[in-house]
């Protein structure tokens, strides 16, 4: 399994976490990857915290289990950190991706202690500039990407406009706008690389300059 | 060339489904069914097959109009899951015992109660008395490859018996997976037009199906449907090297991965073969210990000859279940798996765990602990417990 990367999703059913999922996995299959991509439900009802899984290899993967340490975590409702520790098993070399509104530094407390990366992205007002609605997907699909380097940018963007392409055939008007919310998610990753190890040090002397 | 593909377990078997393109599905179109009927529905409702899709009010009945459409001698399937399959109980021994070629795709989950959802093979596992033919899948391509070869084992002339094509709920059904799809001309040679021998709308034979049977002939009865499932045997075994042929890909009875030189082995039906394939990987590789897996794809008929041979030479043996049967002592592939076992005179020592029950996940390392468990019984001939729960908490 050293060739597999491990990514496990944390939503509330309703908010797509299990389509990320399935998404990662068409996007890395067509990259040549071996894929899995799968939910794992609570209470069948809108809102319940659910988890979705995906593994990603350069070979053939049979194991069928949940993922207990994964490589990165991916939170699309920050809501969830108050009941939900979700960086449990994550390596620490590793990152935990979360969908907020809020600063990075009001969410460190809620992560347990974890000493690996953590990223902070508005998926909502990148979706809200690009699209001018508010569907996370696309932008957390895109941060994760970044983040895991699972797949190159240029090729990941690629596949999705062909995918939006086949999807929206119809609606050739939301492909642009699309594609402009995965371009800014990278845009914003790639301002914001740096550990939660820094960031505590960085909250702490905002502390005392206070 | 074979295409490439990344399919859920449901997607997968529902694009079989279209490839054969069968007669009638009667099907119950909501929960607890699967997305199958869905899937299909779609392929009928955008003209790509002109299979007849009759949505019906309940389990029991899509069974009884899939039997009808059968005995009138149509190629005829149905599809469901848990308490449907449970619901469809009467009619799985009247397709049966009037050797009608259905196939049904169920996807394996929990009976209620308490009411559950998940990956659990308690429903097919109840009906394994009903005299269908049940073939077994790890993953979604297994899946897929079994439904592919369930039609030509149905129909041959000496089987004629219905065929439950099974794949674990949520874990493979839901689950996207790298897949080879077989292209569609190759299906259509491989599984061919169903030729019926006698049936309801032929004009010039008259027939009854299903009446009732006197004493003096209902044992006759059972008598021909277990010679058709020892027939099965050898045809299960052609049509497998028929599809190898096709494909590449081998299928037989099990399979055994890593059991040649074995001492410990577990014996499982279903996806978690997979994880234990890498647990053994692990273990081989990190400690040199000889463990193997043998890994039960064709449950009824029972292979038991053939694995009594096959574990002839381990030590200890382990023997999976996903299914309680409450008879106190363990579940019902431990009893067939023992039962062989005593017949080939094997005398490995035996024990019989449950695991998995309504979805309980169960990991590599749960499976590096039942070999260490294994070897521990092997060298101290002694048993605390035959028949434990893996993954059961303690409170």
């Amino acid at each position: 399994m050293k060739n597999t990367m491990e990514i496990r999703w944390h939503g509330r059913g309703g908010q797509g976490a299990k389509t990320a999922a399935l998404l990662l996995a068409d996007v890395a299959f067509k990259a040549g990857k071996y894929v899995q991509g799968f939910p794992e439900y609570g209470p069948e009802r809108m809102g319940a915290p659910i988890t979705a899984y995906n593994r990603v290899s350069t070979e053939p993967v049979t194991v069928h289990s949940n993922i207990y340490d994964p490589d990165y975590v991916v939170v699309v409702d920050d809501g969830l950190l108050e009941s939900t520790d979700v960086t449990h098993g994550l390596k620490e070399s590793g990152a935990v991706i979360i969908n907020t509104e809020k600063r990075k530094e009001e969410l460190l407390p809620l992560l347990h202690g974890y000493k690996g990366a953590v990223y902070t992205l508005n998926a909502k007002a990148i979706s809200l500039q690009a699209l001018g609605k508010n569907y996370p997907n696309s932008p957390m699909l895109a941060a994760v990407v970044a983040v895991s380097g699972v797949m190159e940018q240029e090729e990941f963007l690629r596949e999705m406009e062909a995918s939006f392409r086949h999807k929206f055939a119809k609606k050739p008007e939301v492909i642009e706008g699309n594609m402009k919310a995965l371009k800014l998610t990278f845009g914003e990753i790639a301002k914001s690389r740096y550990s939660s190890h820094e960031a505590t040090v960085q909250l702490q002397k905002e502390r005392k300059a206070g | 060339m074979a295409v490439r593909e990344r399919l859920s377990g449901n997607e997968a078997v529902a694009y079989a489904i279209k490839q054969i393109n069968p007669d009638v599905m009667p099907a119950f179109p909501i929960t607890p069914s699967t997305e199958i009927p869905q899937y299909v529905a779609n392929y009928i409702a955008n003209g790509e097959i002109d299979t007849e899709f009759i949505p019906v009010e309940s389990e029991h009945s899509s069974m009884s109009a899939t039997v009808g459409a059968s005995a009138a001698g149509a190629r005829a399937l149905t599809a469901t899951s848990s308490c449907g399959l449970a619901l469809m109980w009467e009619e799985l021994y009247v397709a049966a015992s009037n050797r009608l070629p259905v196939v049904l795709a169920l996807v394996n989950r929990a009976l209620s109660g308490p009411i559950n959802i998940n990956a659990d093979h308690s429903d097919s596992m109840g009906a394994r008395d009903s005299g269908w033919i049940q073939i077994y899948a790890e993953s979604n391509q297994e899946a897929y490859d079994n439904f592919l070869q369930a039609y030509p084992i149905a129909e041959n002339k000496d089987v004629m018996l219905p065929v439950m094509i099974c794949q674990d709920g949520f874990i493979t059904s839901h689950g996207v997976e790298n897949i080879l799809l077989v292209e569609d001309d190759l299906v259509r040679n491989f599984v061919g037009e169903r030729e019926p021998e006698h049936y309801l709308l032929n004009p010039q034979e008259r027939l009854a199906v299903g009446p009732y049977a006197v004493s003096n002939y209902y044992m006759e009865t059972k008598r021909g449907q277990r010679q058709a499932m020892i027939n099965a045997r050898r045809v299960i075994l052609e049509v497998a090297r028929r599809f190898e042929a096709m494909t590449g890909r081998k299928y037989g009875f099990f399979e055994e991965y890593r059991l040649e030189d074995a001492e410990y082995a577990v014996v499982i039906i279903g996806s978690a073969a997979g994880t234990c394939k890498a647990a053994i990987d692990q273990i081989r590789n990190t400690t040199g210990k000889k463990v193997g897996l043998l890994k039960i794809r064709v449950f009824r008929p029972f292979p038991e000859e053939e694995i009594g041979a096959a574990l002839a030479h381990v030590k200890a043996v382990a023997i999976l279940d996903r299914s309680e049967m409450f008879s106190a002592t363990g579940g019902p592939l431990g009893a067939e798996v023992r039962a062989a076992l005593y017949q080939a005179k094997c005398r490995a020592e035996a024990v019989n765990y449950l695991y998995g029950l309504g979805g309980r996940d169960i990991t590599v390392e749960d499976f590096c602990q039942v070999y260490e468990k294994l070897e521990k019984i092997a060298v101290e001939h002694r048993i605390t417990d035959m028949y434990e729960y893996i993954g059961l908490r303690s409170r």
